[in-house]
């Protein structure tokens, strides 16, 4: 296959960035997207121009660590993957590909695709947790039997990899899909359950001082969401907040 | 020869780490205020040490290369976590997993080690159930278990496929509560360069910022290493693209031992390599062998005719197949320990039964479970168990409740649906059993560093039972280290703060940099990858899943020839006082090229096969790993002399007190 690539380039957080384009050849449909990118990088070096940064990890879909907008959509046009997953059968021969980094205010560029994402850990840190001392003294694991419903719920929403494609779909660049994951998972488990008021005021307050936007339920981030996590979620969260505000 | 002291406590095994815990020395709380720990890496072990260090109140600060401490590789691990609760009531019990641990693990692991492990790993469910980890489970409310290789139990507990990612993430969230209370200060996109040692002492390390590439000095009291595994040293591995050895390589070259190198876990089921654009292997749970049947076909024409793409796998008739697994070993069958599953896959192939374009694939195949759970689905909701479509149907439906995120990454990757036609697997690299050498206290042959995790060599012998690395990491970094670690630093309550204006600091950064620059400043013709690729096949070809003396020793002169060359022609673009990818990597690279050399070595001086190391020099006659228990009943320690090639052997005995040494037969 032969691509043309516009890929935004900038050389760092204060930098101006532009769009770049350039062609590659012989690119293979079993390639991933990212391997693609190595290509890519690969002939640029020949050329003595920098390597396109962009970050990875894991190549195998659950570590969060790849982002990218391709052709407009996070995760680029496939669905239920990340860009590591993403391959290049899903492109046709002389398509021209625009690469882009996630863009939100809460996500400030580092270098070309690479996006500092560290809001989201700033908001686990202010309640993303249960207050258990990590000693082991600890109940036995089936004291508490767990509806399996409940179970599965909570499986689902803490499927979240954290990798930021909902706020980048987002047209109000928000967080809630990412924070509603968190507080599902807790407040329909028992053990998570005792705290789950100053959890979501605390969750909610630090999403809100990191910039992120509100929710104005249009569903993007959900059909863009590498793991299908559900916008029920939102719902849940909201009803967890306006029942904690009443209580605080 | 010198001998290790590995500091096994006295006393009867089954209360050797009660008593050990009730002796040793303890910090008080306002001293610990005082004290200040390092830690460097964020998975399992990592996370979970940072977190109980943190929450002890020592001063944690904690380093990851990824933007997140989440995104550490144990987030990949699929299948599951063992733990010796017997809730299913099949038999199981502590000493029945550390049987089957020092066993799976070809005696050659320490029995003190593994029984503490076993012993503690009842309580890491209970610790992760109270911080939310979201387990399966049945209709009843309680917690639902699977089985694994080598084992005749079902002690693995699970979140589908993805049991990793939920473990990790309960650790990253009580790292997340100390991190919010400013108990632990996390470092994200920081490599560790170097280690710093003072008066004998682990006393901090030299850090890259790879976002400005400034160059940082931290002191501490004492400093962790939970780095990982050193698997990319073959290139193409499971391992996430940046896994790296450099933080264990870089205490080895400061004095810590490197321990039996050559132990390598080369997974059964992994999706086979398409091509040279390859950056990297992913593996398929070995879960999916409680379900799914290993075969080639019987006859080698028919291989043919599939490998040609003139027959599918789904017109070979039942009879026409072999289950190769099945037929040597019927006791195990398709749940053999990976080492074992690894190599019949290759003997298969070898013997041209190979089923991809390349020879190189064995079909995982879910037919005959997808019609036991439909037919059994059919029986419980009173329909028609004779009805083959609705019975395929609703055992896809199990299969995909159990297994579901898994097939899907198969078939984003191969294109094929693995629910209409059978997987194609081959092994792949995936665990590194050997590491960084500690004693029963988890310390190193440096006072004052530790190493936990993957990153250490001490509780799975020459081959890991699957589920157990997970088993491993939250052990040391939740239950085992917390302990040890104040029996070191008890010593050290009026040390005060470490000046990072010490001379030792000030050489060990002018090290780094020069380092840095030397890259920077070659200005050769080939990238990193280059080299990297180069390293990984030398690695795949003569240390992989069968080596011999020949081979060894080409593979040690060849990556000595490919070492000298990087530093003379590899290109690295950019700055270092930038965000500069390529030169991450050449570091990284550089001490791959070094352990390379001492792997080999290693499994030179090992002149037996046992679990992941086959020599072909030592086998039966039907092909089995031949162990030589009267002379490498022994763990190699590696004493580094200033090259991988001068390195010196230190022998550490291994008594088996409890255990009778048997030859290991899943037959």
């Amino acid at each position: 296959m032969k691509l043309t690539l516009k890929v935004w380039r900038q050389a760092n957080r204060t930098a101006k960035g532009k769009m770049e384009t350039y062609q590659i050849q012989e690119v293979s449909p079993n390639m991933s997207f990212l391997e693609m990118m190595d290509m890519l990088n690969q002939q640029l070096m020949s050329q003595g121009i920098e390597p396109v940064a962009f970050d990875h990890d894991c190549r195998e879909g659950i570590c969060g660590m790849c982002s990218m907008f391709i052709n407009g959509e996070a995760h680029g046009p496939d669905r239920l993957v990340t860009t590591c997953q993403l391959h290049m059968r899903k492109f046709n021969d002389g398509d021209t590909i625009t690469i882009e980094p996630f863009r939100a205010n809460a996500f400030p560029v580092i270098r070309d695709l690479v996006v500092d994402r560290s809001a989201f850990d700033r908001i686990q840190h202010a309640g993303g947790f249960i207050s258990v001392n990590t000693s082991g003294n600890t109940q036995d694991a089936n004291a508490i039997p767990i509806n399996k419903t409940d179970a599965d719920h909570a499986f689902d929403a803490a499927t979240c990899i954290g990798c930021g494609a909902c706020v980048a779909t987002c047209k109000n660049a928000s967080a809630m899909l990412f924070v509603s994951a968190k507080v599902s998972q807790y407040a329909l488990l028992p053990q998570g359950k005792v705290e789950a008021t100053e959890r979501v005021l605390n969750m909610v307050k630090q999403m809100d001082e990191e910039g992120f936007g509100n929710c104005t339920n249009t569903g993007a981030c959900e059909v863009e969401c590498p793991k299908g996590i559900s916008l029920e979620n939102i719902a849940r969260m909201n009803r967890e907040y306006l029942s904690a505000s009443t209580k605080g | 020869m010198a001998t290790l002291d590995s500091k096994i406590p006295k006393g009867p095994l089954a209360e050797k780490w009660t008593q050990h815990k009730s002796n040793i020395n303890l910090v008080s709380p306002a001293n610990k205020r005082l004290i200040d720990v390092i830690v460097v890496g964020t998975g399992l072990a990592g996370a979970s040490a940072s977190a109980t260090l943190a929450e002890l109140g020592y001063n944690v600060k904690t380093f990851c290369f990824q933007d997140s401490p989440r995104r550490a590789h144990s987030i990949a691990a699929q299948g599951g976590i063992n733990a010796a609760k017997n809730y299913q009531g099949d038999g199981d019990s502590t000493h029945r997993l550390f049987y089957d641990t020092i066993k799976g693990g070809d005696y050659r692991s320490r029995e003190a080690n593994v029984y503490r492990l076993a012993e503690v790993s009842t309580n890491i469910i209970d610790q992760c159930v109270a911080q939310g980890v979201p387990f399966a489970r049945d209709y009843g409310g309680l917690l639902d278990n699977r089985s694994f290789g080598g084992v005749l139990v079902s002690r693995t507990f699970y979140a589908k496929g993805q049991t990793g990612q939920q473990l990790l993430l309960g650790a990253y969230s009580a790292m997340n509560r100390q991190i919010g209370r400013g108990k632990i200060k996390m470092y994200n996109r920081h490599e560790m360069m170097d280690l710093v040692v003072i008066d004998g002492k682990a006393r901090g390390i030299i850090a890259r910022n790879l976002v400005t590439g400034e160059i940082e000095r931290h002191a501490a009291h004492a400093v962790v290493i939970a780095s990982g595994g050193y698997g990319n040293v073959f290139f193409l591995s499971t391992n996430a693209m940046g896994s790296n050895v450099s933080a264990a390589w870089k205490i080895h070259k400061k004095g810590a031992y490197f321990a039996n190198p050559c132990f390598t876990q080369i997974h059964p089921t992994c999706i086979p390599v398409s091509g040279e654009h390859q950056s990297k292997l992913t593996l398929m749970s070995e879960s999916l062998r409680n379900d799914g049947r290993i075969w080639v076909p019987k006859n080698i024409e028919d291989a043919k005719a599939i490998r040609e793409g003139k027959l599918k796998p789904t017109q070979i008739a039942e009879e026409d197949r072999d289950y190769y697994l099945e037929r040597r070993y019927p006791a195990f069958g398709n749940l053999v320990p990976r080492d074992v599953a690894s190599r019949a896959a290759k003997e298969r192939c070898d013997a041209g039964f190979g089923v991809n374009a390349t020879g190189e694939a064995v079909y995982l195949d879910f037919s005959a479970a997808i019609i036991r759970y439909g037919k059994e689905q059919a029986h419980v909701k009173g329909l028609d168990e004779n009805d083959a479509t609705l019975v395929k149907k609703l055992g896809q439906e199990v299969v995909r409740s159990k297994y579901g995120n898994l097939f899907q990454m198969y078939e984003k990757i191969v294109d094929q649906n693995p629910y209409e036609t059978p997987m194609m697997i081959y092994p792949a690299v995936h665990y590194t059993m050997g590491g960084v050498w500690v004693d029963y206290n988890l310390m190193t042959s440096i006072p004052g560093c530790y190493a936990i995790g993957e990153a250490n060599f001490s509780d799975h012998g020459a081959n890991r039972l699957g589920a157990s690395a997970l088993m491993q990491g939250l052990a040391d970094g939740y239950f085992v280290l917390p302990y040890t670690i104040g029996d070191y630093l008890a010593n050290d309550i009026r040390t005060g703060k470490i000046n990072t204006e010490h001379p030792e600091f000030e050489k060990a950064e002018a090290g780094v940099k020069a380092q840095l620059e030397g890259f920077i400043n070659a200005k050769g013709k080939q990238p990193v990858d280059y080299y990297h690729r180069q390293l990984g096949k030398i690695m795949w070809n003569q240390c992989g899943m069968s080596r011999n003396e020949n081979g060894l020793k080409q593979a040690i002169k060849d990556i000595r020839a490919l070492r000298e060359d990087f530093y003379k022609n590899v290109n690295v673009p950019g700055g270092t006082n930038e965000f500069n990818e390529e030169l991450a990597k050449a570091g990284r690279v550089a001490d791959f090229l070094e352990l390379g050399e001492l792997f080999a070595k290693d499994a030179l001086e090992r002149t037996e096969s046992c679990g992941g190391h086959f020599r072909e020099e030592s086998q039966t006659a039907e092909g089995e790993a031949l162990r030589d228990d009267k002379n490498f009943t022994y763990v190699a320690a590696w004493e580094y002399k200033g090259n991988p090639s001068k390195a010196n052997l230190h022998k550490e005995e291994l008594k088996y007190e409890e255990i009778e040494i048997k030859t290991r037969s899943y037959k």
